[in-house]
């Protein structure tokens, strides 16, 4: 037998050689710290924005805060509130569900369970909706201004015979319908995700029984999918109710003496509202408090919503894997 | 031939001409698969007859799975399959043109390798079949439900339960409750995918009993890599390699006294 | 058998699936109707059709005929709808009514070259262009006045200044703390940070520019002592902010799908951790990674509202520490003013489309980026 052992070939342990670490990897060391105290910083930014706005709102927030329409002055720290704000923010984004919801799971579905892989119509499909995601949310207002409100709307209106402009002005109903359009992607996504999730053996058993695709999809798959598809309407709503450029032009109003009663009302929103007060704020340090009120009840709004989305995409998960 | 030692159990008496009795059920006819480019399936020619069971039997990969799925146009799901060849039930070419694929699959039923109960109760479970196929009273379901689960040996067990959640069933007892699903429509045939290989020896054997059960209603084809199961439960047996079958005869024969060499060295464990 | 019946069977079925696949189409539809009609408003100024030069040639309203209708609206800056509205009375008056406006120009003014300039030229548009009143050309975008200007160059630094700025402070940090949460810390604090980081991107982005106005600029300027409070600086960062999330989540998804064999053939071999994510995992992901910046880029060029609230003047200055407005807060807030269908309101939705066209490039290299990425990972490249 002509082996060779590895300790001839092997250079020659020095002696008093132990398998412990003997020099201080300096650079690991350096390099790790400072990815981890990128991190830190990262939660540090959010820490500190949260917790500067929660001290600095909390004593501004009441009741009566909540519960007020305000007058044209909305500095006047006794007649101020944000009702109208809170409501024409809540409004808006219960319409723009209604039509993004359908629109968005019917998509999914499509994609999911329909589409053929490798077809072209599929990829572009595809592209479309991950262009979507990325367009500026102020060309969102562009397009609601010119294709809503200057095509549709003004069509509309020459087809009721309306004296005057009634949809081909900004309204509640335009708003929502850019923000529909800008949110279908969230809530594509989040479906498809759930809806793929689903172990196909569920589909396959019911097939195998005689039902059809269409059967299966509507009594085994989705209701299935059903957590999920809430999660991704939750989101939508979240992102929406944030986002001010969309609805510059769309609907938004600077001051309304009463409450939006139709789609083709204006209507205050909060967002807009705390841009308005930061900029147009006759003495910053005497209306601080009002300021970070209306910035803590907007953050309390979309942050709760992201909350419970988290929450139930963590609970779907946990389920599904049962199953599979 | 060498002796071929299997296990002591009672072969089903080979019933004389149980190959062909009457008019066959199940006729394929030069049947091929082709996934794209790729035949799996090469010009496939067997006649199956009624109320018995037919094993599938073969190494991996050798096409018996693909086969079943052909009895009900499972195969149908994956893109890029094309199919040449006639497979005919009852008379008629499941593949021409103007087949109804959902009635198709009410008549021909199918059990899975993996239990795949819905997420539902056991009831719902079961209901499922009959509501697609329109029964919607509820005491006709009630029993018809119980029908079912008793025909598939699980009714004793899950009667005080039924509208407890499928998925807290033990696995031999989910794919029990896959069979009652399967049987509830009352297909004529029922294909079965290796049923038992997930399953530890007690409840295989269960549903092995529950398949000489079924055998006196139902025509069962049932694909197994285990070929004591086949030797135990199957009237006939048809031996495939590579996408070709080898041999196709009385179980008792294929296992004692095999006409080709291949079946033999199958059979008796020299590869596979 | 009973099973010869078809499709034609279950007509609702193939109807359903139908319907189904025409709802999806409308993701294309919405693409192209958004190009369309922001598009569609700003095609006279791509086309050169508007003209702003206060002091034009007189055409007196008798000669109204021999003018075509093309050149008729051009001339009285109608839209086509507002003209095919009218009646020749209306139009008639019209043309004495501009008479009497050209006639009214002070004679002083009318010998002032910048007068007869129509300012939606390309050549306005792009090229510094030495005003009255100023010493040498500059690059000017002043919508308001008697002359207005509308050179989109300051816009277009303004944009890339507080984006460049953003994106230096944001990549850094993101892909840190992704190369941090993928690869060097233990997977609990995965499982914690990444849903936490994401929160962030949660923020809506009213409340980031609300902070960085109140709390942000004060601190910076503290720290920096430079002359402008608001400046693009303070944007740029807060820019930052809202960016870090999405720079950070795709990152780290492109660091944590590189298949382990990779990684656990370097630490057998007797690398650190911190060896193995910068010589192995991260070259291996950096197509990832790039996308992630792009991807990130397109994100920030689009902000509005977090500039909008932190700079309000366009001043054309290459210094960070100065004032600086995006292309995005130039629409937002000069929208309100624009006159519907004016030369302002056109100038500002062709710099919509332009911004469309940019993020939709800058999507699509980031998709292709990753898609080739990910194929490569799966060994099919």
């Amino acid at each position: 037998m002509n082996t060779i052992t590895p300790s001839q070939y092997l250079p020659e342990t020095p002696p008093g050689r132990h398998f412990r670490a003997e020099k201080f990897d300096f650079w690991s060391f350096f390099f790790s710290g400072l990815t981890g105290l990128a991190t830190l910083f990262i939660l540090g930014i959010l820490a500190v924005i949260l917790l500067n706005i929660i001290i600095n709102g909390w004593s501004g927030l009441s009741w009566h805060f909540v519960s007020t329409i305000p007058k044209k002055d909305f500095f006047d720290v006794h007649t101020t509130g944000v009702l109208p704000m809170i409501v024409g923010t809540t409004i808006r984004v219960f319409v723009m569900t209604i039509f993004v919801l359908p629109v968005g799971v019917i998509t999914a579905i499509y994609l999911t369970e329909y589409a053929p892989n490798t077809s072209l119509i599929t990829r572009v499909i595809r592209a479309a909706v991950n262009n979507l995601a990325g367009v500026p949310s102020i060309v969102f207002g562009l397009f609601g201004l010119g294709f809503f409100i200057n095509f549709v709307g003004k069509n509309l209106d020459a087809l009721f015979h309306n004296p005057g402009a009634v949809w081909g002005q900004p309204a509640l109903i335009w708003a929502a319908l850019t923000l529909a359009v800008m949110t279908m992607p969230v809530v594509i996504v989040a479906t498809e995700e759930s809806l793929k999730a689903i172990p196909p053996g569920l589909r396959e058993a019911s097939l195998a029984l005689g039902a059809t695709k269409l059967e299966t999809i509507w009594k085994v798959v989705l209701p299935q999918a059903l957590p999920g598809i809430m999660t991704g309407g939750i989101l939508a709503v979240s992102r929406a109710a944030g986002e001010v450029a969309p609805i510059l032009f769309t609907g938004v109003a600077y001051y309304m003496a009463s409450l939006p009663t139709h789609l083709t009302d204006q209507f205050m929103d909060l967002g807009y509202h705390v841009f308005v007060l930061s900029t147009q704020s006759p003495n910053i340090e005497q209306t601080r408090p009002i300021l970070y009120a209306t910035v803590l009840v907007l953050l309390m709004l979309t942050f709760a919503l992201n909350i419970v989305a988290i929450i139930i995409r963590a609970r779907v998960r946990k389920k599904l894997r049962a199953l599979g | 031939m060498a002796e071929i030692n299997l296990p002591k159990v009672n072969l089903p008496e080979a019933k004389a001409g149980a190959v062909a009795t009457g008019v066959p059920l199940i006729e394929i006819g030069q049947l091929s698969l082709f996934y794209g480019p790729s035949k799996a399936l090469k010009n496939i020619s067997l006649t199956l007859g009624k109320k018995i069971v037919t094993a599938f039997i073969g190494p991996s990969g050798c096409g018996k799975s693909t086969l079943l799925r052909c009895l009900n146009r499972m195969n149908d799901l994956i893109d890029n399959v094309r199919i040449e060849g006639s497979l005919k039930i009852g008379g008629h070419d499941i593949y021409a043109a103007n087949v109804d694929v959902i009635e198709l699959r009410k008549r021909v039923g199918m059990v899975f390798q993996k239990s795949n109960p819905f997420p539902k109760s056991i009831y719902e479970n079961v209901a499922y079949g009959l509501r697609l196929h329109g029964r919607q009273n509820k005491s006709e379901l009630d029993g018809l439900i119980e029908q079912s689960l008793r025909g598939a040996a699980l009714w004793d067990e899950v009667k005080d339960r039924l509208h407890s959640s499928a998925l807290g069933l033990s696995g031999g007892q989910q794919q029990r409750l896959c069979i009652a699903r399967a049987i509830a429509i009352r297909p004529e045939i029922i294909l079965m995918d290796e049923p038992a290989s997930a399953l530890d020896p007690i409840a295989t054997t269960r549903i092995e009993e529950l398949i000489l059960e079924l055998k006196k209603d139902f025509t069962i084809v049932i694909v197994t890599h285990n070929m004591q199961q086949a030797a135990r439960i199957s009237d006939q047996t048809a031996f495939f390699y590579l996408g070709e079958l080898i041999e196709f005869d009385t179980t008792t024969k294929i296992f004692t006294n095999p006409a080709k060499k291949q079946t033999e060295d199958y059979v008796t464990g020299r590869f596979g | 058998m009973g099973i010869q019946r078809g499709h034609r069977a279950r007509p609702l079925e193939w109807l359903a699936e139908k319907f189904i696949f025409l709802v999806s189409l409308s993701a294309i539809l919405m693409v192209f109707l958004i190009f369309l009609f922001v598009a569609r408003e700003a095609l006279p100024i791509f086309f050169g059709r508007t003209d702003t030069a206060l002091v034009q040639k007189v055409i007196p309203p008798d000669d109204m005929d021999k003018l075509s209708s093309a050149q008729l609206q051009l001339y009285l800056e109608l839209t086509p709808q507002q003209f095919a509205a009218m009646d020749k009375e209306t139009l008639k008056s019209l043309m004495e009514v501009k008479q009497e406006q050209l006639d009214e120009i002070p004679a002083n003014f009318r010998n002032d070259p910048d007068a007869h300039v129509n300012t939606t030229e390309w050549r306005y548009l792009l090229l510094p262009h030495q005003w009255s009143g100023y010493d040498r050309p500059e690059y000017i975008w002043q919508p308001v006045g008697q002359i207005q200007k509308y050179n989109i160059i300051p816009l277009f630094v303004g944009t890339l200044k507080v984006t460049l700025i953003g994106l230096f402070f944001a990549v850094p940090l993101a892909v840190g703390a992704a190369i941090y949460v993928s690869q060097l810390a233990r997977p609990r604090v995965r499982e914690i940070v990444k849903p936490t980081i994401e929160l962030l991107s949660g923020i809506p982005s009213v409340v980031v520019g609300f902070f960085a106005l109140l709390v942000m600029a004060t601190v910076l300027q503290k720290i920096f002592g430079y002359q402008t409070r608001l400046n693009a600086f303070v944007a740029g960062i807060a820019l930052g902010f809202a960016v870090i999330p999405v720079i950070f989540s795709i990152a780290e998804d492109a660091l944590t799908s590189v298949p382990r064999p990779y990684m656990q053939a370097a630490l057998a071999l007797g690398a650190s951790r911190w060896q193995t994510a910068w010589q192995i995992v991260l070259p291996a992901a950096l197509p990832g990674v790039f996308a992630a910046t792009v991807l990130g880029f397109g994100r920030a060029i689009g902000e509005t509202m977090i500039v909008l609230m932190v700079c309000s003047a366009s001043v054309m200055s290459w210094s960070i520490f100065d004032s600086a407005r995006s292309i995005t807060t130039t629409i937002a807030a000069e929208m309100a003013e624009a006159v519907s269908g004016g030369p302002h309101y056109r100038i500002l939705f062709m710099l919509g489309a332009l911004l469309f066209a940019a993020t939709f490039i800058s999507n699509m290299i980031g998709e292709v980026v990753i898609n080739r990425f990910k194929l490569k990972l799966e060994g099919k490249r």
